[in-house]
């Protein structure tokens, strides 16, 4: 079967509406075509990728598009950029003048798009998005994996410019994970037989996570023993670590994400694998470059830090301070930084020596990348692609782990975590 | 002759790279200079410019298509990719950079076997209609 169109479709090809939503329906329909899609289906809401500036290509594609006659057909939020818009002293103009300057004009285009400006790689933290059921079109690969997996939401990882054709013509191919038969798990990570009080720990999200990604490639997994208290932000922590160690665009939590009530109602492959101390302590090895020792910096916020993430970080921190000169980056939203400083929770960060940036990435913000040396981070995402696109050495661990050797300077190891393993 | 699925039509030539491991293009690759950049990647440091890269699939962050319109916007991409798993992240990317600087790149998939016997060739030679052909030097 091939691809059947409908008028509208046929009109916007046609270039009835213009040159750019002729090229956004001509990339609906190519992908459409690539995935073996017979129609295309409405989506009611977007999350865009491509505000995120990774050259002049992105800039001369939205110039293009509003130069041409473009229009949003549904509700589309944008993820963080490569420069703060609320922060500004966040773009030193030493560092990289010409990305600074087309991140920021990249933003302000999507802006005047239309788009609602989220700036969040973890938009499923503000509230009014998506819902279980929901067929959206969305484009950061973390987002994807926790839009479909933690609030049954459904979409393709629909990547740069796709994306924006999605929102523009409200319209999605037929096909992949929008369709029931392949929201289904062929192989099945086991860790019920990991310590119960382990699984428990925030680490072991991230780890798991690592793990399961690598084992999956593309498939959709589906893990068992998962603790049910498992909350969003081991959830989120998953559904990033899957989709950086593998290709993950779906994933189960038997008995803990909203399409798996069990094992049973998911898993319909033969391949099982059983988690064993030994995988996440690989996974650990994997995700720290660095041996410990004396620390240069901390990164959190991968994806952007929630609210419940700050309530957290405060009460570890618990007033003390970082250690003097020592930089404490906690990435997150503006409407998580506003909620947590209604809370007192940002003053109180501050007080500590923590900085807060919001609208921008974790590990491509000017800010960021001044950063050398040897960088703790609880974030499993982070931790995989900071060694490869900044001047650093990783080492891993727990919150707690990233507080405390805050504190003191140098890499801190929890013996009550890495014994009980 | 091998006759591929054309999932962005360019005729090219040139060396062949092949991959033993999935690549993302954003993250573990860099636009400016065409390098592998992944300390994860066995063959990090390899240039991609100007070559047939060949690999099973793409993995990784949604912002492959984008790096991969910059690369061939700034000269540093592969003139063809050939996978054989098919991805539509590249093609995006690829139509994208044709439309705005009419610059192409094809982007083509074979089954799996077909890979295999391509990544043994030292170089390729391709059409607009996918045709691919061992080159003899």
């Amino acid at each position: 079967m091939s691809l059947v169109l409908d008028d509208r479709s046929r009109s916007l090809l046609d270039g009835a509406s213009g040159q750019a939503m002729q090229l956004a329906m001509r990339l609906v329909v190519k992908a459409a075509s690539i995935m073996g899609a017979e129609r295309l289906r409405p989506v009611s809401f977007a999350h865009l990728d491509a505000c995120f500036y990774t050259g002049q290509a992105h800039v001369d594609f939205i110039r293009y598009l509003l130069d041409n006659g473009a229009s949003l057909a549904v509700p589309t939020w944008t993820n963080n950029g490569v420069v703060s818009l609320a922060d500004p002293e966040l773009r030193p103009s030493t560092e990289d003048p010409q990305t600074v300057s087309g991140a920021a004009e990249l933003m302000r285009l999507y802006a005047r798009l239309g788009c609602s400006p989220t700036w969040t790689c973890a938009p499923y933290q503000h509230a009014g998005g998506p819902k279980f059921g929901d067929h959206i079109a969305v484009g950061e690969s973390n987002a994807v994996s926790y839009y479909n997996s933690v609030v049954g939401a459904r979409t393709n990882k629909y990547g740069d410019y796709l994306d924006v054709a999605c929102a523009l013509t409200g319209l999605a191919p037929d096909a992949g994970l929008h369709r029931d038969e392949n929201r289904k798990a062929t192989l099945h990570v086991d860790c019920t037989a990991l310590p119960e009080a382990w699984r428990a720990t925030d680490v072991f999200a991230h780890l798991i996570g690592h793990h399961t990604g690598r084992l999956s490639g593309r498939r959709v997994p589906v893990i068992s023993g998962l603790p049910p208290s498992a909350g969003k932000d081991a959830l989120k922590a998953i559904s990033s670590a899957v989709a950086s160690s593998g290709g993950v665009e779906l994933w189960h939590g038997a008995g803990v994400t909203p399409e798996a009530p069990d094992l049973a109602s998911v898993f319909i492959g033969t391949e099982v694998h059983r988690v064993t101390p030994e995988d996440l302590a690989h996974a650990h090895r994997d995700l720290s470059t660095a041996q410990d020792g004396p620390l240069d910096a901390v990164a959190l916020g991968t994806p952007h830090f929630s609210l419940s993430e700050f309530g957290m970080l405060v009460s570890l921190l618990d007033g003390r301070k970082i250690r003097r000169g020592l930089p404490f980056l906690v990435s997150t939203s503006r409407v998580v930084r506003a909620l947590a400083a209604e809370k007192g929770w940002i003053a109180a960060l501050e007080k500590s020596g923590v900085e807060i940036p919001v609208d921008v990435c974790t590990y491509y913000s000017p800010r960021v990348r001044g950063l050398t040396g040897r960088i703790m981070t609880n974030a499993a995402k982070w931790a995989y692609y900071a060694p490869g696109m900044l001047n650093v050495e990783v080492a891993f661990g727990s919150l707690k782990e990233c507080v405390e050797s805050a504190v003191r300077g140098e890499v801190w190891r929890d013996p009550d975590l890495w014994t009980s393993q | 002759m091998i006759r591929s699925t054309v999932l962005n039509a360019a005729a090219a030539e040139g060396p062949v790279l092949a991959l033993e491991e999935p690549l993302s293009f954003w993250g573990a690759f860099d636009p400016q200079t065409g390098i592998i950049l992944d300390v994860h990647h066995p063959q990090r440091g390899a240039c991609l410019k100007g070559t047939i890269l060949l690999m099973r699939e793409t993995r990784g962050s949604g912002s492959a298509p984008g790096a991969i319109a910059e690369a061939i916007r700034l000269g540093t991409a592969p003139a063809a990719i050939i996978l054989s798993l098919a991805d539509i992240n590249l093609a995006i990317g690829a139509d994208v950079a044709e439309t705005l600087y009419g610059r192409a790149c094809a982007i083509l998939s074979v089954t799996p076997d077909e890979l295999a016997t391509l990544m043994r060739a030292a170089r390729l030679r391709i059409t607009a209609e996918g045709e691919i052909t061992v080159e003899t030097v």
